[in-house]
Formats: structure tokens, sequence, C-alpha cells
């Protein structure tokens, strides 16, 4: 044995063989599962890889000039407009495109800490954008700008317009039969779980079934609403019944101390929530929210259902369109990799926020 | 009145703040407001049905359907009631929910424990697979394996075919049917001998550790009696089935079985879709197994094996069962996608053919919707049952 | 200086001739950071080490390396006779004579503290389920807490969780026990049972390798206080020696940081 003093690890060099050896080869059934892998790998990725970018085409602009053997996008790209904005006016695109970036730009400032009066800011973000954003994409006349009505309103705008509006008008009354679920009151608690139980157990689709032929139904005879409206008020009470229980895991989740020192202070029940409890609460579940608005956000495909032409109602009209038939393929594989670009970002922001909070609870 | 009076509050309207009065008001105006708004609903819908001139209840249930139905589990004609049709769409949605449970949880399983794997590559898949699936709307999925893959499928005549024996084509996926034959009995006897034996072997096994110490591996035993009872029966009275094979008969398949398109897209897609859930759910679980236990059972000298089995899987099955049983719940649920492409489950069939034929609206959702209802609450009830059974228990 | 001046009856010595644990230069890494460093530090049959240092100072992953939690990368560990090495069979053996306590005790939840008991006799030793129900009940009696063996730990206080988990490691019989700071998730008044329980473990003649900062604890038991820094054995002598004429700088204000609270 070596006299010298042995202080450097015996493999200093993290070298290429030896992490596959750990990693892949480290033993028979390991070494077996790996060759697996990579004969799975092997069988399958070249073909779509092909298919996807080098055997497909990108440029022309009918189906003549597709070659075959790989993807066709000039599909999407002949019908990428109608995939946006579905039929509203093609004249009008621009209020769409207007109202998204009136969203994104007026929202930026929130996204900075250091933003004067960021809170007012955000109330007057959240209470106006909503309305400006009506304005522009239905028009109804108001300041010279012509009605668009609902039924023309269509594609990735439709999806973001029911998601955002679902969600939107989901919180307000989840967060109301959340604390209603807790309640003291006995036939308020009873309302409420039966409430959220009932809209947790049925599926969507019976929701919008139900939305689309009973609404009317229940309504006075004279009355009657948009179908997107209708369409909305499902979504609306479908989605409080989950964002009430989300709710409910950030209110069960405050210490006790923390609704004690509120009766301590002598505050009223609605004192207590408003100042103490549901601020923190709220803070506590924003992931949970996030991730409601990811699941609400694949669910708006259901609309397909009662007719609305969403994003993925949008392509598959396309691909049954007898001028594009046979590019099926092509039409799915681009609404999966836009909702998966949506699903997947927001799920990675929801686990950011998640880290940060639990970051922020240890200090 | 002296000012002590005043301070304590004694008034003409002192009960205005009585917090017992408050909350009864509470809740009679909760109740009220909900009993008003009902009576509204109520009445609005009783006018318009009779505007309408439309029947209201349950009569219309003993009416023959007069329509053909795609795929029935049970016998159906075209004379048979509405009431049958009801049943035929339950049985539909109940076989979807079930092939798709047991797929979904075989391969959600390996997933999960392929997320936690040594191999790095499989690793990687394993994740890869997970959000891919999970981050696609189920309805998408189910239109692209309908649509894009087996409505794209060649006629009959240029079936893909495996084995010889299945067949896959536009009409749907053709397999032998089972038929029994002579030695399907002998068999049966000798599979309920063997799985008899088992159990008693089993029971053995663990009485002689129980008092000798000596483990008894029960596993090869078992194994070789599952198998070789029924081998040897076969061997002796012949094949329990004869397989009837799909054969091509002009530009169709005559005989076997035919799973439909619709059934298969919805069966793969949902399967699919919720093993990726299953897969996170199954991770979450053996991760919640701290460290310190396993270190605790590795200082006891307990063997990999035994570390797993006795460990960590009971802590982890804790933490799984009941966020699985819910991904068991979205499916059952979310299998009412069929009625998208046409798959004559529930929702599909009743809330959307039925209805249309009869127009009675408010009775067929009313009845699909109570189905849901029905499987949600027993599923909770038995889970708020296991929970509390399963707790660990705490001072 | 109050425990200086306590008069501490010191335990009987049951030192053998007999090498328990032989540990030769042995090196430790995790990853670049080097936390073993030429460790050499021979344990007799019956001899009771107090291992101390400051956090992190690697006391842990020295214990740890004993039953092989840990792996070390170069040097020797010879446990009773046999070597550490990458065999399978040499490190179950060693684990059988080992037995360890965790500074959070690490009971098994789903598990009553009989069945706590009894889990590895059967399945490691292959003992009869009666005869090692006996054994367990033999030895909760022992860490007096015998009336509680079928609750769950969850119902238990923190210090009998702890003895549970003194009594699980003595019914595989282990030649030596490793404990890893066992008091100090503990609240005050809970130490002390813990400790008379390891005190009435000592004077039974068992081998002892002990993590702990109970400074009176180590007066009455230790034959020898070992004093680690950084990944080194500083110094090691009996205690009388150790606390009063403490050799090392490092040493010195480390106890005088302990002991001057
Ligand atoms: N798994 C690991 N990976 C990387 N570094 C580690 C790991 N475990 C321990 N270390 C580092 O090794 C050093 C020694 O750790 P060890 O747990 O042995 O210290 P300790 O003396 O027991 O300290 P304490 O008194 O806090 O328990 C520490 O600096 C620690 O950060
Ligand atoms: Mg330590």
């Amino acid at each position: 044995m070596s006299s010298s003093p042995s202080l450097r690890p015996p493999v200093v060099r993290i070298d290429v063989l030896r992490w596959l050896r750990e990693n892949l080869f480290s033993g028979p059934v390991n070494t077996a599962l790996t060759l697996l892998a990579i004969y799975l790998l092997w069988r399958f990725v070249p073909p779509v890889l092909d298919w996807l970018f080098f055997d497909a085409t990108w440029q022309g602009s009918s189906r003549a000039d597709c070659h075959p053997g790989g993807a066709c996008w000039i599909f999407i790209g002949q019908r990428f407009g109608q995939f946006l904005y579905g039929f509203y006016p093609i004249e009008q695109r621009w209020r769409v495109d207007l109202a998204a970036l009136s969203i994104i730009v007026l929202a930026a400032p929130l996204f900075f800490s250091r933003f004067p009066q960021r809170r007012r800011w955000a109330l007057g973000y959240f209470l106006l954008t909503p309305l400006l954003v009506w304005w522009l994409l239905y028009g109804a006349g108001i300041l010279g700008l012509a009605t668009v009505p609902t039924d023309q309103w269509g594609g990735l705008m439709l999806t973001l317009v029911i998601a955002s509006v679902g969600i939107a008008g989901a919180l307000p009354l989840g967060i109301l039969l959340a604390l209603g679920r807790r309640s003291q009151l006995p036939a308020i608690r009873i309302v409420c779980i039966t409430f959220i139980e009932f809209w947790r157990g049925v599926p969507l689709i019976t929701v919008l079934f139900m939305s689309s032929v009973m609404l009317p139904l229940f309504l006075p005879e004279q009355m009657s609403i948009d179908k997107l409206v209708r369409a909305l008020i499902a979504v609306i009470l479908f989605e409080a019944a989950y964002l009430a229980e989300v709710v409910r895991g950030g209110l069960q989740a405050i210490p006790k101390g923390q609704y004690e020192a509120t009766h301590a202070l002598g505050l009223s029940y609605w004192q207590s929530m408003g100042l103490v409890i549901l601020p923190q609460a709220l803070r506590l579940v924003i992931p949970g929210i996030v991730n409601t608005f990811i699941a609400l956000f694949k669910d708006t495909s259901l609309v397909i259902i009662i007719g609305l032409a969403d994003f993925f109602t949008a392509v598959h009209r396309a691909t049954v369109d007898p001028e594009w038939l046979g590019f099926s393929t092509e039409g799915y594989v681009f609404a999966a990799f836009v909702y998966f670009l949506f699903c997947f970002g927001m799920s990675r922001y929801s686990i950011a926020l998640e880290k940060r909070l639990a970051r922020s609870e240890k200090r | 009145m002296t000012p002590g009076e005043t301070l304590r509050g004694g008034g003409p309207r002192r009960w205005l703040y009585d917090p017992k009065i408050r909350a009864l008001a509470a809740q009679i105006l909760t109740v009220l407001a909900i009993a008003l708004f009902a009576g509204w609903i109520v009445h609005n819908t009783v006018h318009n049905l009779t505007v309408r001139g439309i029947a209201s209840g349950f009569g219309f249930l003993k009416n023959p359907a007069g329509f053909g139905i795609l795929q029935t589990l049970i016998d159906y004609r075209e004379t048979d009631s509405f009431a049958r049709v009801f049943v035929i769409g339950l049985l539909n949605t109940l076989l979807v929910a079930a092939l798709g449970i047991v797929f979904a949880t075989v391969l959600g399983f390996l997933v999960g424990i392929g997320r936690l794997a040594e191999n790095a590559l499989i690793r990687g898949l394993s994740a890869l697979y997970v959000e891919t699936f999970r981050n696609v709307p189920p309805l998408l999925q189910i239109f692209f394996w309908y649509f894009a893959v087996l409505r794209a499928m060649p006629s009959p005549r240029q079936s893909h075919e495996f084995l010889g024996a299945f067949f896959l084509n536009i009409r749907g996926l053709y397999v032998p049917r089972p038929i029994p034959a002579e030695g399907f009995a002998p068999i049966v006897l000798a599979l309920g001998i063997a799985l008899a034996a088992v159990i008693i072997l089993r029971r053995w096994a663990r009485r002689r550790q129980e008092h000798t110490g000596e483990p008894f591996s029960t596993g090869r035993v078992a194994l070789l009696l599952l198998f070789g009872l029924p081998l040897a029966a076969r061997l002796i009275f012949g094949a329990p089935f004869t397989w009837e094979l799909p054969q091509l008969q002009g530009f169709n398949f005559r005989g076997g079985w035919v799973l439909l398109p619709e059934l298969v897209a919805l069966t793969v897609a949902l399967s699919l879709y919720t093993a990726a859930f299953i897969a996170e759910t199954v991770r979450a679980g053996i991760q919640s197994v701290p460290r310190g236990q396993i270190e605790a059972a590795i200082a006891l000298g307990l063997t990999p094996r035994q570390r797993l089995r006795l460990i960590v899987l009971p802590q982890a099955m804790r933490v799984i069962i009941p966020p699985l049983t819910s991904q068991y719940l979205n499916l059952t649920k979310n299998s009412s996608l069929g009625a998208a492409i046409g798959y004559p489950d529930l929702v599909g069939l009743f809330a959307g053919t039925v209805l249309n034929q009869t127009g009675q609206a408010i009775e067929t959702i009313a009845m699909t919707m109570a189905v849901y209802l029905l499987i949600s609450l027993t599923i909770s009830l038995v889970m708020n049952w296991y929970n509390r059974r399963m707790a660990l228990v705490e001072r | 200086m109050e425990l200086m001046e306590e008069t501490l009856t010191r335990l009987e010595s049951h030192k053998t001739q007999e090498v328990m644990i032989l540990m030769e230069r042995v090196n430790k890494w995790y990853q670049d950071f080097h936390v073993l460093k030429d460790i050499d530090l021979t344990v007799m049959a019956g001899e009771r080490i107090v291992i101390c240092g400051p956090s992190g100072s690697g006391k842990s992953t020295l214990i740890r390396c004993i039953n092989r939690l840990e792996a070390h990368q170069r040097g020797r560990i010879v446990v009773d006779g046999i070597e550490l090495t990458e065999d399978v069979k040499a490190i179950d053996a060693i684990r059988r004579e080992v037995g360890m306590v965790f500074q959070h005790f690490n009971l098994f939840p789903h598990l009553t503290v009989l069945e706590n008991c009894t889990l590895a006799p059967i399945w490691v030793k292959k003992m009869p389920k009666k005869e090692a129900e006996a054994l367990a009940l033999q030895y909760l009696q022992r860490v007096r807490i015998a009336d509680q063996a079928h609750k769950y730990p969850g119902q238990l206080s923190g210090g009998q969780q702890q003895r549970v988990a003194i009594a699980r490691a003595l019914c595989m019989k282990p030649k030596i026990m490793l404990f890893d700071e066992p008091t100090s998730a503990l609240d005050p008044e809970m130490v002390k049972e813990v400790l008379d329980t390891m005190i009435e473990l000592a004077a039974e003649g068992m081998t002892m390798l002990c993590v702990t900062h109970e400074m009176g604890f180590a007066r009455t038991v230790a034959d020898r206080v070992i004093f680690m820094d950084r990944g080194e054995i500083v110094e090691q002598a009996p205690p009388e020696e150790f606390f009063l004429h403490p050799k090392e700088e490092r040493t010195r204000r480390f106890l005088g940081q302990i002991l001057h609270h």
C-alpha cells in the first residue's frame, strides 16, 4: 500500500464509459432493458423524424405539391388562419390580434416585482382587460366597431376565451363554495357539499349536453341565450366545483392559530376570511389553480360536441374537408403539439411556483 | 337605565346581534333562495314543455326503440324498449372502463416504476411518455386513433395480418373466437384444483414458518401447479377450445370476434392517457416512503426484495390507492368521450340518440348523470372507508 | 462546569483482546468532497466508544460505513473478522452482527411495536414467529416498554419510540451496536430514559459505537472518546484524559463550546 496521503478521490474524471457502465449496463437486467430501449428507439425514432421533418413537405400551395412518404405541412400552413381565428371575418382579425397583444402587454408589469403600485395595477388589469377584450372581440357597435356574433368566433382564440372566462368565472364561485363547505352552519354546508359533489361526479360532456338541451327549457320562453354563453355557464359551474376543492386544500393548510388570532382580534367572519385567511390560502393554492386551468384547457376540446368551433374542432373540420382528405395525421399531430406547448409550459410554471412557495415557507 | 346595562348591550334590538339567530337566519335565507330559484326553474320548464307538447315522465322507456346499435353485449332487436337501450349503453360504458382500467394500471405501474429506475435511458423514456400523453387532450387522442389510424386502415381484402389469426382493417380488429370444446370442463376443473392447492400450500407454508422459522418459497411450486395441472388436463382430455378464425369471405370477414374501431380507439386512447397519470401517482407513492425507512430495513439485514415487499410497498400503496381510484373514476367519466366518435356508450346512446328520438331531454340526461353520480358516490364512500381503515395510527 | 464536578461512577470495562472492528486508512468521498480522510480505528470486543465533533465532520458517515449504509472507496474495514467488500454475502453477514439506532428512530409506521421487533428475526434469521415474539417481548421488557407492544409507533412518545428502536436492533442479537445521535431528536425530559437504557446495555458488555454530544454519558460509559473534525480523527483518549487534558487545540475549542453552555 502506498504511504502517500490519499487526498484525491479514486476517480476524479467523470468519463463517459464509466457513466454508461453505471447507468446503463450495471447488471444483466439493466443491460437487457437498455438494449430493449435502444432497439425501440432505433426502430421508431428515425421513421418518425423522417416523416416529421426530413421527408416532409414544407413549401407549396396545394395538395398537389405534397411529396408522398412524409408529412405535408402545407395543409397546416393553408389552414393556419382558420386554426387561429375560426370564421372570424378576415378583415376584422386585427381585432383579435390587438386583444391578444393588449392582454400580454398590459400584464407585463405584473411580472416585475419592482413595478410601483403593482397591486393597484393588478386590480385594474383584472377588472378592465376583460371589458376591453370583450369590446374588441364582440364590438357591439360601440365606438364604431362592428359586431362579430359569437358563432363566427373560433379556433385557438375561442379555446382561450372559453378557458380563461371559465377559470375567471369559476374562481369566485369556487372560493365561496370552499368557504361554505367549511362553514359551521349545517344547511349551508350541505348545500355546498351537494353542489360540489354533483358537478365533480358527472362527466363534463353530460354537463355540456345539459347546457345545450336543458338550459333553454329552464329559462322563460322568450329568453334565448347564445350558444357560447350556455357553454360558458356549464364550464363555470363545472370548474367551480373542482376549484372549490383546490381552495379547500389551501384553507385546511392554514394553521388553526391563524383562525384563533382573528377571533382574538375581534374580526368578523368576512373580515377574517378576506383580510387574513384567504390571502394566505390562495397564495398556497396557486399551483393547484394552474393545474385546474391546464385540465380545463384540455377539456375545452369537448365543445365540439355542442358544435362550437374551438381550436380542436377547427383542426378536425379541416381534416374532413374533401379538399384535404387524407391529411388527418398532420392535423392531429399539429394540434397535439399546440396543446402540448400550452399545457407543458403551464405545468412547468406551476412546478416552479410550487418550489418557490416551498422555499418561502421554510424561511 | 344605568350606564352598566347599556354597556352590556341590552336593548330592544339585541336579538339582531345574537350569533345563534344570525346563523339560523342565514341558513333559512339560503334555503329559501335556493327553493325560490328551483321553483322558478320548475315553473319555466313545465311551461316550456307544455308549449312544445312534450309529455314528461319515464313512460317512454317502455316504447320500442326502433333503431340499430353498433355494439351490443346482450341480445338486442330494434323492437326492444328504450329501457334495454339504457342497459346496453351502460354495459358498453362499463366494458370500456374495465378494459381501460386494466391496461392503464399495468402500463401506469410499469412507467411509474420506470421513472425511478436505475437505468437512465428507461428513466428518460418514462418521463417522455408521461409528459407527452398527459399534456394532450384525451379527445384529441381518441380522434387521432380513430380517424388518423383506424379509419385509415385498408379494406378487409388488404387487412394487416398478425400471426395468421388477427386481422386489422377499416371494419375493426378481428380476433379468433374461442369455442368451448371437449377439454374445456377438465381444464377449468384442473385450474380450480390448482388454485385451491396453491391457497392451501401458502397457508401451510405460513404456518410452518411461524412454527419452525423455516421459510418455504411457494412461488415455484405454485407456478408448477398453476401451469402443470391444466397442461396435464390438456394432454389427456384434449384442447379446451377450438378457435374460430376470422375468414375473408367476399368483401368481409366471417367468424371470430370483431372489436369495433370505435372500441379500439377509445380503449387505446384512454389507457394511454390515464396510464400517464397513474405513473405519476405510483412514482409519488414510492417516493413518499422516507429514505430512513429503507436505511433501517438495510441495517436490519433485510434483502432488497424483502425491503420492497415488507417495508416500501405496504407504505407506498396506502399513498397510491386513493389517487389511483380517482384516476379510475376519471377514466370511467372520460369514456363518455366515445360519444364523439359514435361509440354507443351510455352518453352517446342514451343522452344522444335516445334524446334525439324522444325529445325527453330532462329524463335522459338525468338518468345518465345519475349513473355517473352513483358510481362516483359508491367509490368515494369505499375510499373514505379505506382511508379510515388504513390511516397510520397517530396519537 | 457543572458536569466536571459531578462525581460519576464509571462502569466497569468489558474490554477484551478480541478485535471487533478494524478500520485502516479508510477514505471516502462524496463526488469531490473528501468526507473521511485516512481513518484508522480499532475497536475491541466489549469496548464502548463515543464519537463527537462538530456538525458535518463525518461522524455519521464513519459509523454508516461500518454496516455499509455508505460504501468507502479506499482502505479496509473488517468487522468481526469479515472484510467489507463488494461481496453481498459478506455485507449481509456483517449487517446481521451490527445493530443500528438512528437519530429519527425510523420505526416502521405500518407495523406494531411488536411487529417492528419481530420483522428481522423472522425474515432474516428465519426464526419461528412464536419464538421471535417471545424474544421481542423480552427485549421490550428490558427497555421497559413491553406494555406498549401492540401499539403503533405513531402512538408513542419520542423517548418510547427510541427505546423500541433499540429493542428492535437488539432482537437480532448483534455483537456491535451503532448509535447515531440517538437522543438529539428528543425533548430534554426524554433524553434520560434513552440514555439509561444505553447505560444498561453498556454494563452488559455490548460493543458500542455511539455518536453523541451527551458528555455525561461519555464519562460514565466510554472506554474511549474520539474527536472528529473535517473528516479526520483528531484525538482519541479515555474520558478522564480527554475531558481534563485535551492535547489538541481543536478539541479544546470544541469542548469549550459544548461544556460552557
Ligand atoms: N449523500 C451525500 N452527498 C454529498 N455530501 C454528503 C452526503 N451525506 C453527507 N454529506 C456531507 O458529508 C459531510 C459529513 O456528513 P456527516 O453526516 O457524516 O456529518 P456529521 O458529523 O454526522 O454531522 P452532524 O453532526 O450534523 O450529523 C457533511 O459536510 C455533509 O454535507
Ligand atoms: Mg450525523
